[in-house]
């Protein structure tokens, strides 16, 4: 398939699917992006990073990136497409044609089970992205190499966010949290 | 140029052009400075949109949030095609759209075209190996929230697991099965457990009439 017309499709299939917000892509961004090969789980991690640091729907953002990385302006454009366009489409009927349509039985039903579902997928996310930063997973039977500062780095991570927690009452803003870790970063990496 | 044509044909439509413009330059702005996205998003669209423009009403609003939630894609999104089209029909829908991906879209290219070269910088390098564990606790932590905001009951608790336990069976041992069919399958149990519920009840209430 030419890589356009894969960008979108790929697309257009997260954004029919990711219920839940910004980080309810994450799960079928990963699986998807890993497996055509077009990232490597270390630079979609970089790519978040980026997202969540920028103006704008984490989802738009990781679109747009992920597409520009592959095909330039036009995997942009399109992947970008791809993404919002179940959402515009699904909003539009619901706005117009069937305007009780999420008060249906069925469909209820449906996102009863979406929901926990969506939960663990991104809980499980998080850990299989852990166990790749600080132990170097990759595949099952692939050698592992633990990285010691990442462990340390992420344990800041987690002190920060809930010393602020405590202090403040509220959570604390991610890109805040980003700096601080891209800090450490140079600091336990480049500096010792 | 064909939908001005369009306009101009049926009459008003200065007017018409105008309020689409609106709609179109608050979505931008909208798009621009939410950072984060979703929810802090709900409090400038509440201030902006709702008080200030009272382009809805508040109730109007908490649908519009109810329906993002139960509907896929970003809420961005969601909330800007609804109160687009609730202004101005099909066209407010996609210039409300438009306005809100836009700066995402114009900042997140500009970034890609010098990203590489930015990342290749010997300390950019260490400062993006340290992100990585942050964007690792981002997540976690995203999760747990979400999970913190589930009911508890036995459903919800089951099927968390089930999902946990699937994903990382899946991830170690057939890494090439979509993640998209565990939703669909978890959709599924809910619409199954929906009947099963309907049923029941059914078969309750006929029992107890006869």
């Amino acid at each position: 398939m030419p890589l356009l017309l894969d960008l979108f499709l790929t697309f257009l299939k997260i954004g029919a699917v990711s219920f839940g917000g910004g980080y309810g892509m994450i799960p079928m961004l990963t699986d998807e992006v890993v497996s055509h090969g077009w990232l490597t789980e270390t630079e979609l991690m970089n790519f978040i990073a980026v997202s969540e640091s920028t103006p704008g729907p984490i989802a738009i953002n990781m679109a747009t990136f992920i597409g520009a990385s592959q095909c330039g302006f036009l995997g942009a454009l399109l992947a970008t497409i791809g993404v919002v366009l179940p959402a515009f489409i699904i909003i539009l009927v619901v706005a117009s044609v069937v305007k009780g349509l999420l008060r249906f039985a069925g469909v209820k039903g449906f996102l009863s089970g979406v929901r926990p579902v969506v939960v663990g997928l991104i809980i499980s996310t998080g850990i299989l992205l852990f166990m790749a930063v600080v132990m170097g997973y990759s595949a099952i039977g692939e050698p592992l190499s633990f990285d010691y500062k990442s462990l340390v780095i992420f344990v800041l991570c987690t002190a920060v966010y809930f010393i602020y927690k405590f202090l403040r009452k509220k959570s604390i803003s991610p890109i805040f949290l980003i700096i601080f870790s891209a800090l450490l970063g140079i600091l336990f990496y480049g500096v010792f | 140029m064909q939908r001005f044509v369009a306009f101009s044909h049926k009459g008003v439509n200065l007017e018409k052009l105008k309020s689409i413009l609106k709609i179109f330059i608050a979505f931008f702005k909208i798009g621009l400075f939410t950072f984060g996205g979703g929810y802090a998003m709900i409090a400038i669209i509440e201030r902006e949109l709702v008080e200030k423009k009272q382009w809805i009403t508040h109730e109007e609003f908490l649908d519009v949030i109810a329906i993002a939630e139960s509907s896929p894609g970003p809420l961005a999104i969601n909330s800007a095609t609804f109160i687009g089209y609730k202004r101005r029909g099909f066209f407010g829908a996609l210039f409300a759209t438009l306005g809100v991906v836009l700066p995402s879209f114009t900042i997140i290219f500009a970034i890609s075209l010098v990203f590489e070269k930015f990342l290749a910088l010997e300390y950019v390098g260490y400062a993006f190996r340290g992100i990585q564990s942050c964007v690792a606790f981002l997540i976690l932590s995203a999760g747990v929230k979400m999970l913190k905001n589930l009911k508890r009951n036995v459903f919800n608790v089951l099927l968390v697991s089930l999902s946990v336990a699937a994903m990382i069976l899946l991830e170690f041992f057939a890494p090439n099965f979509s993640t998209i069919f565990l939703i669909l399958i978890g959709g599924a149990i809910g619409v199954c457990a929906y009947l099963v519920g309907y049923f029941k009840a059914k078969t309750k209430k006929e029992g107890g009439e006869e």
